[in-house]
Order: structure tokens, then sequence, then C-alpha cells
């Protein structure tokens, strides 16, 4: 059988410039979680840019087996319920990008994150961003951009929040943030400079590094 | 026939009578003279098994595919499954019937003998070669039979590993099969932990349930009511007993397969006739197969090597020999494990492989896990399933490639 290498990959759709941020964020080398790895770009990424040890949980198992075949360490699993299995600190990081807001249970989700990774890094779209504020107010539905392409119907989010929200939980669940950085509609990350409550109405979608 | 099985030629269009048993002479030939490489080990080197016995001298027969690289890095032990043997990718001896798994192991196929070292031995307890209930007995000069120690899937392994010593390999890239095999695997990935370096254990279990428990009983129990088992003497007597043997094979052949494969491939179909005969002939399609299935098996297999290694599957609880833990059996595992269940393998259902699932994941091991969807049952890790062999392909290859296993191919100057 012929497995062909996975491509390199490369970001030009600026919805999931979250990842390259992300990959800034981990150390060369580290064993890694990306919880909802999808089709494992993010793993690869992360292999090629950082050389980490990864591994993935999936729900969907086309998902799974696409990665695996492509030689991606991912099992078929739900954050909400197969976190429970790892031991605490198995991780350098663990991961879940642009998936807490589809999970049921947020809070218990990161609160396993941060039992079984040393380090987390979620990243999620803001529900405060202006558009999404004045969509709601002057269109009276429900918001659609790049983050949040689906209708309400049929979106897998369930969970939506703000930048403001996320940090509260933040707090309610004793995380350490050491990094928080909003990226505007055209994946720019926000001036750090930037009042907080700007960057709740300009970032499009938030990228954070907790500890515990 | 219109519900002739795609994947199991020829096996349908016959109606055997129940007499048309072949001469087993042909079986009990690879028995003493396998086809097969076979190293002895002598007296003097004896396999301790957890019985307590400790056999000496045994034999272990197998069969080997591709060449062995300089740096001994590209060894795949292939794990086969209970009624399986060492011809993997080679027509059978006694049945002339291709390999077992030739469309997962070959050059090209996703286990390619272009780029791996393929090895299949016979299991301990098997009748291909490797020292069965149908070998000579040392001390008697007669066949074991019941004199033959009962085996476990880890004395299996123990062998194993004892030729793979012997042929100067100190470790595997890779150790894989399905059922049966893939218990092995476990117990590879358990006991051999430095050894290891990926593992793909398919459609099986770290223990086997009580209703598989009880479907072997079911099979043991008709070997041994023909009267032709003279109390496993029948080698000596110069009977077989063939047909509680067929019946054995008729109820797990069941088990192998899903009522939905069963039912896409015969229906109610009659065989060979307009409408049922008021007889107990084989009115339905699906009788014939079964009664096929039986008859086509007696010719290549020792019945006592049934009762021994349907035995040793019955004993098979890694977590009961690991203080009742299953993850105290992977503890610092090193090994990538790539685990396969089918959705409708009602033997070995998703769950029991998810259940090792899990216990990989307290110890953080290296593990992927793929379920496939399938009608086919237990036995579609034996078929044709693209998704099949493109998870064994990527993660097997990606496994060599980490270890420093080019593609095949790519001939370095």
């Amino acid at each position: 059988m012929n497995v062909m290498p996975p491509p390199q990959t490369r970001f030009t759709d600026t919805s999931r410039v979250d990842l390259l941020l992300i990959a800034d964020m981990v150390t060369p080398g580290a064993r890694v979680l990306d919880i909802g790895c999808g089709d494992g770009v993010l793993l690869r990424l992360l292999a090629e840019k950082r050389g980490v040890d990864g591994r993935g949980i999936e729900l969907s198992q086309a998902g799974v087996n696409s990665c695996v075949a492509q030689g991606l360490s991912v099992i078929q699993g739900d954050a909400d319920t197969d976190l429970v299995y790892y031991p605490d600190s198995a991780f350098d990081y663990a991961i879940l990008s642009q998936t807490i807001q589809a999970t049921y249970s947020p809070r218990h989700v990161l609160e396993q994150l941060l039992r079984i990774g040393k380090r987390v890094v979620v990243s999620f779209p803001n529900f405060g961003h202006w558009r999404v504020r004045t969509e709601l107010l002057f269109l009276g539905a429900m918001p659609r951009n790049d983050t949040l392409p689906d209708r309400w119907y049929d979106t897998p989010n369930i969970h939506l929040c703000t930048i403001k929200d996320f940090v509260a939980l933040c707090d309610d669940v004793g995380a350490r943030v050491e990094k928080a950085v909003a990226l505007n509609a055209y994946g720019y990350k926000l001036g750090v400079s930037m009042p907080f409550f700007m960057q709740n109405l300009f970032g499009q979608q938030a990228v954070f590094l907790l500890s515990r | 026939m219109a519900a002739q099985a795609r994947e199991r030629p020829n096996t349908m269009n016959e109606n055997p009578g129940t007499e048309a048993f072949a001469s087993p002479s042909a079986r009990l030939a690879q028995i003493a003279n396998p086809q097969s490489e076979v190293v002895h080990f002598g007296a003097d080197d004896p396999l301790p098994l957890d019985c307590g016995v400790k056999l000496a001298p045994f034999s272990m027969a197998y069969q080997t595919y591709g060449t062995l690289n300089a740096a001994k890095s590209n060894v795949v032990l292939v794990c086969h499954a209970l009624t399986g043997d060492q011809h993997v990718a080679n027509p059978h001896p006694v049945t002339g019937k291709p390999g077992w798994w030739e469309t997962m192991v070959g050059p090209g196929r996703p286990i390619d003998t272009n780029r791996y070292f393929v090895i299949c031995p016979n299991v301990i307890g098997g009748c291909m070669g490797s020292t069965g209930p149908a070998s000579t007995n040392p001390a008697t000069g007669r066949p074991f039979g019941l004199d033959f120690p009962v085996i476990t899937i880890r004395d299996m392994v123990r062998a194993q590993a004892r030729l793979i010593d012997h042929l100067g390999i100190p470790d595997l890239l890779c150790v894989l099969g399905g059922s049966m095999g893939g218990m092995q695997v476990l117990e590879w990935a358990a006991t051999y932990k430095d050894r290891v370096y990926a593992a793909v254990p398919i459609a099986c279990a770290a223990r086997h349930s009580s209703q598989n428990i009880a479907f072997h009983e079911v099979g043991r129990q008709a070997v041994m009511a023909d009267p032709e088992w003279c109390q496993g003497r029948y080698i000596d007597e110069g009977k077989s007993p063939r047909k509680g043997l067929a019946v054995a094979r008729m109820a797990a052949h069941i088990t192998y397969l899903s009522d939905e494969a069963l039912h896409r491939k015969f229906g109610r179909n009659l065989q060979d006739r307009e409408k049922v005969t008021f007889g107990f002939d084989a009115d339905f399609q699906v009788e014939s197969y079964l009664r096929h299935q039986g008859l086509s098996f007696v010719d290549r297999f020792d019945p006592n090597s049934y009762l021994y290694i349907t035995r040793a599957m019955d004993y098979f609880d890694l977590a009961a020999d690991h203080g009742g833990v299953l993850a105290n059996a992977f503890t610092g595992t090193k090994t990538r494990f790539c685990l396969v269940s089918f959705t409708s393998d009602w033997l070995f259902p998703t769950e029991e492989s998810r259940e090792v699932v899990h216990a990989l994941n307290a110890v953080a091991a290296n593990v992927s896990f793929v379920e496939i969807k399938t009608d086919k049952g237990h036995d579609a890790f034996l078929m044709e399933e693209p998704e099949l062999f493109a998870t064994i392909g990527g993660f097997v290859g990606s496994a060599a490639l980490k270890r420093g296993v080019p593609p095949a191919g790519k001939v370095t100057p």
C-alpha cells in the first residue's frame, strides 16, 4: 500500500490562525494531547514545527480513521466523558482548539484538562465580538461568521461564550491565565496594550494558555 | 447462486454429503514434517508453561516473507487466530487455498513484504508443525493426546519469543493479529515491553468473556461427544472425531459472522431446490454453507488442538494476571498501540477494545483506536476492508519511519 506523506500544513484560511498561535505556545518535544483533533491538522502542524509527541481524541469516527491512516496517534472519544481515563499530569499540554463551546459540560472538561495537562491551551470563537453583537441587535438573527459558520439548528456549538465569560470560568476553576491572545476577523493579534473590554469587543476568537 | 459469498469464493456451490470427509493423511503429514521452517528446541531447552509443566523437547514451525534488514529493525510478527496457522501469504499446503491474510501481507500490501520481514509461527498446541497434542510424545512414542499439557496465550507468546531469540532477532517493529492473534499481541506488549515497538491487536479483548467461553464449551463438548474421539486417543485408534469437530466449527462459525451478513448472503434462500423437502437435508443455503465450513475445517485441523487452543483463549485474562487492574499490564510501556474493532463484531465487541484503550490511556500510552463500520462481523478482519488496510498500512508505516525503516522502493545507495 502506498501511504502518501501528508502535505505540508499551510494556513491561508484566517479562521484557523489560532492553530499557528497554539503551535507557538507549545515547547518543542512536548507531550501533547489534542482533544477534538478533527482530521489531525494541528497534530501534523505540531509534529512539523515543534517535534511534539502528539496524541489526539476525536469524536467523529471518520476523523479518527483518517488520522490513524496518516500515522497519527488518535482514538475515538468524547471530551465530556473520556478524559477521566488519563492520569494526572500525563501531558505537558492539553489542547482544546475550537471545541470547548461544543462540549456538554465545559467546566468539567476544563477541570479535567487542568488535571491531565501541566498546561492547557484553549481556543474558542468569541461571542462578544462586535459584529456578533450587532448582528443579533440589528438583524435579530443568530450571528454567523468565519468561526461560527453554521446555522443555529445545525451547529455543534451548544455553549458559546465571550472572552469575558471564559476568564470568569478560569477564575472559578482556579486556572491561572499565563497568556491570552485575541485575534481579529483578519486573523491578526490584537495589541497587548488594548484594554480587555476592547479585546472582548474586537476579538473574533481567542487563544488562552492556562496552568493550575 | 446470487448470494454467493464474495469473500469466500467456492464455498457455497458445493453441496457436500455428510460423509464427504477427505483422508486425514495430508493433515497428519504436516504435524511431523511441516512444509515450513521448523526450529527444534532440545530436551535441555524446555519451555516453562503456566500450568507448571516444562515442555521439552518442543518445535516451532513458522513461515517468513520478505528480507531481514541489516539493522534487524523491520521485523513484523503476525499472530494467527484460533483456527489459523503460519501460512499467512502462501497457498495452504493441505487445502491449496490462498494464505489466510494475503490481502494484508505481501508485496505492496499494507504489511509490505518489500519493506518488512514478516514472521508467522504456528502456535504451540497447534497442528501445523509446532508441538501440539497430535505430536509424538517422546516419553511414550505415541501422540500426546490429552497427555499434552494445557497451554495458555502467554505460553504461546513465550514459545514465539524463544523462536525470535533463536533467529537472533532482538526486538520487533510490530506485532499484529486478530482475534486470538490479538490476544497474543496484548500478551506480547505486556510481557515483553522492551521488545515490541508497535502493537496492533485487532478484534480482540483483554479477557475471554463468559459468552465466548460458553461457545467454546459447546464446541469442545461436540468433539468429545463423538465416539471416534476415543478419549483423545483417536490417532492411535486410526479414527477421527470429524463429525464432532465439524459441528464445533459450524457453531463457532456462526459467531464469526453477523446476523446482517448472514441475512445479506443467504436470507431464507433454498439450496438447489424450489421448495422445502419436509426433511432434514440442507434445504436452506445457510445450512449448506455451514456444513461445508464444518467439513472443510476437519480436513486441516486436529480435533485435540481445537480443545487445547480454545481452552487457552478461555483462560486469557490479562487484568487477572496483573493484580486485577488491566492498566498494570501496560505500566511503563513505550509501545505504540493501534487497536481496531468492527461495529458488527458481537464475539469481540468494540466495548472490549475500548476497555483496553482506557487501560492504555491510564498509563498515558501512545494509542490509536479505530472502529470500522462493517456488517461482516468478527471475520471482517480477514476480509476486504479498505479502511482496515488504510489503518494498518498508515499506522505500521508511520511506526517504521519513526524507527528508521525506509519505505519500500527507496534503496539507499
